[in-house]
């Protein structure tokens, strides 16, 4: 007898198989890390990162639960600073500024790197002021027209747009998960980011929700700098160009996505995403 | 099961009792209750002696305090919670509020009398009742703020800084109107103990017969439950009427304020909420 299943998903490496071969992945970069140890409290969580993530491009973090992806992640804009107890050692620059340098402005550091969360967050307001909010508290709205103007252009990167342009004043709450987080995807950039964080953006989302995200974080790359941390494989392999592989708070292997997914150098690396753990 | 039988009745003898108070009130009140009770001033003569200085000098001392106790308790609540370190200073001031909550009104009617008509020389005034009775509600305040503050969920806050926000943006346009329902709710609550607070208000000298209306905050006053204490305490029963009627002007307040607040809150919630 046998058990009649859906058709299985395409193997990682058909996902990256044909792909215009990218550059490697010295070179230009817009954030580097050297060196990089994060504690919490006495608690090692990342040790001796070095990477340098190049501009333009879509970058993956993947690797196990508590491997410390997240946490590198929220170092890039200084997101673990509202956790009590840190402390970060070496130096992690964007655009060659030291980030962690004492006078160092975190509210611009964190307009200049925008970040969506795992789980949507949209403020319990309208539509409308969710994405005005990032607008108006960095002195960039303007005339009242010129504000409904970049609202609207914000949604529309984020293809929100046609779904919610006759409700801009109800609440933001009562759409949808995935329509929340695109949401939140226009939040971010209607500030005007130069990169953009994403912590497990569809991991709270049904497959057709994770569709738009995806093919949205496809398209961002030509005008952002876009890293993304996910525990989907399939998913890094179609979003993403380059990957890192993150392992109890070490960088095992950085490359790009379709050589990590074909011929990872690292054993570990290999035995991860053939699923043998993790 | 057994448990359940004896909380219903416990429950049901607490209601009845509630019920017996009021239908007593009821019965004494209502043959002198009519507009011109309400609107009417205090006389020698039960049957001609009304109730409106009293009502006018509540309404006028309660919504000054409301106005003295939400920014100062909002405030301190913000300092505290967002603001001040957990160190050992911190945690002595905490402990000192829980304890003020618990403190004899009384005793805030001395502190009134020492430091608002005396040391700040505002005399038997609307303003200095106001703020004795802003005291006493504060420590109310201060805690219901900080539970609301505490209760708004961390995502929001995140969502707030990963957009460049400073911490008082964050807290102003994110925080506070997610709080404000539960900061609402405190502030009722306080201001319902505060205005059937007959002790501190006595102790500082607030009048006890006042045929006229307040009409500043320096002008002296009385309140609703000053004036009921003062016909009670007549040998006449016509005066026991009176006060019983006094009651049921104090309660119809009193439930009218809860309820217009408990309508604003949610619709405040509902507001934010969808």
């Amino acid at each position: 007898m046998s058990v009649t299943v859906g058709p299985t998903p395409p193997s990682l490496g058909a996902i990256v198989a044909g792909r215009e071969p990218l550059p490697p992945t010295d070179g230009p970069c817009k954030i580097e890390a050297r060196g990089m140890n994060f504690f919490y409290g006495d608690k090692r969580a990342l040790e001796d990162i070095s990477v340098k993530i190049r501009p333009n491009v879509v970058t993956a973090f993947i690797g196990p639960s508590g491997c410390g992806k997240s946490t590198f992640l929220r170092t890039l804009n200084r997101m673990n600073d509202i956790i009590p107890g840190i402390r970060v050692e070496g130096t992690v620059t964007i655009d060659g500024e030291d980030i962690y340098r004492s006078g160092t402005h975190v509210d611009e550091l964190r307009r200049k790197v925008g970040m969506v969360f795992q789980k949507s967050n949209p403020f319990p307001k309208s539509i409308f002021e969710n994405v005005a909010y990032g607008l108006r508290i960095n002195g960039m709205a303007g005339t009242r027209s010129e504000l409904a103007g970049r609202v609207e252009q914000s949604l529309q990167q984020a293809a929100l747009w046609d779904e919610v342009k006759d409700r801009l004043q109800g609440s933001a709450l009562a759409l949808s998960g995935g329509q929340q987080q695109r949401l939140c995807i226009a939040r971010a950039l209607a500030v005007k980011p130069e990169i953009l964080l994403m912590d497990e953006p569809a991991s709270a989302l049904d497959p057709m929700a994770t569709q738009r995200i995806e093919e949205l974080v496809y398209n961002l790359k030509r005008h952002y700098t876009v890293v993304i941390v996910t525990h989907n494989m399939q998913q890094a392999a179609r979003v993403s160009d380059y990957t890192a592989f993150f392992w109890l708070g070490r960088l095992v292997e950085y490359d790009r996505t379709d050589k990590i997914f074909t011929a990872p150098s690292e054993k570990l690396t290999e035995d991860y995403i053939t699923g043998r753990f993790g | 099961m057994v448990f359940q039988v004896v909380a219903l009745l416990v429950l049901l003898l607490a209601l009845a009792a509630l019920a017996a108070l009021i239908v007593d009130i009821v019965r004494d009140g209502l043959v002198r209750m009519s507009w011109d009770f309400i609107t009417g001033y205090p006389s020698r003569r039960a049957s001609q002696a009304g109730i409106f200085p009293a009502l006018t000098g509540s309404v006028f001392v309660i919504l000054l305090t409301a106005l003295l106790a939400l920014p100062i308790g909002v405030a301190a609540a913000i300092y505290l919670e967002e603001y001040g370190r957990r160190d050992l200073l911190a945690r002595v001031i905490e402990l000192n509020i829980t304890n003020l909550a618990a403190v004899p009104s009384i005793i805030y009617g001395l502190l009134g009398l020492g430091l608002f008509v005396r040391l700040m020389a505002m005399g038997r005034s609307v303003l200095a009742g106001a703020a004795t009775l802003a005291l006493l509600a504060l420590p109310v305040v201060i805690l219901s703020t900080r539970e609301a503050l505490r209760a708004v969920p961390g995502s929001i806050r995140e969502g707030s800084y990963a957009l460049g926000a400073t911490k008082w943006q964050t807290i102003w346009h994110q925080v506070l109107p997610v709080a404000a329902p539960g900061i609402l709710t405190g502030l009722i609550l306080s201001l319902s103990r505060a205005i059937g607070e007959t002790a501190p208000l006595i102790t500082m000298g607030a009048l006890t017969y006042v045929s006229f209306l307040p009409s500043s905050i320096w002008s002296s006053f009385t309140v609703l439950p000053i004036q009921i204490f003062n016909w009670v305490s007549r040998p006449q029963l016509d005066f026991h009427a009176n006060a019983a009627a006094g009651i049921l002007v104090l309660m119809t307040l009193l439930l009218t304020m809860n309820a217009v607040a408990i309508w604003l809150r949610d619709r405040y919630q509902r507001k934010v909420g969808q």
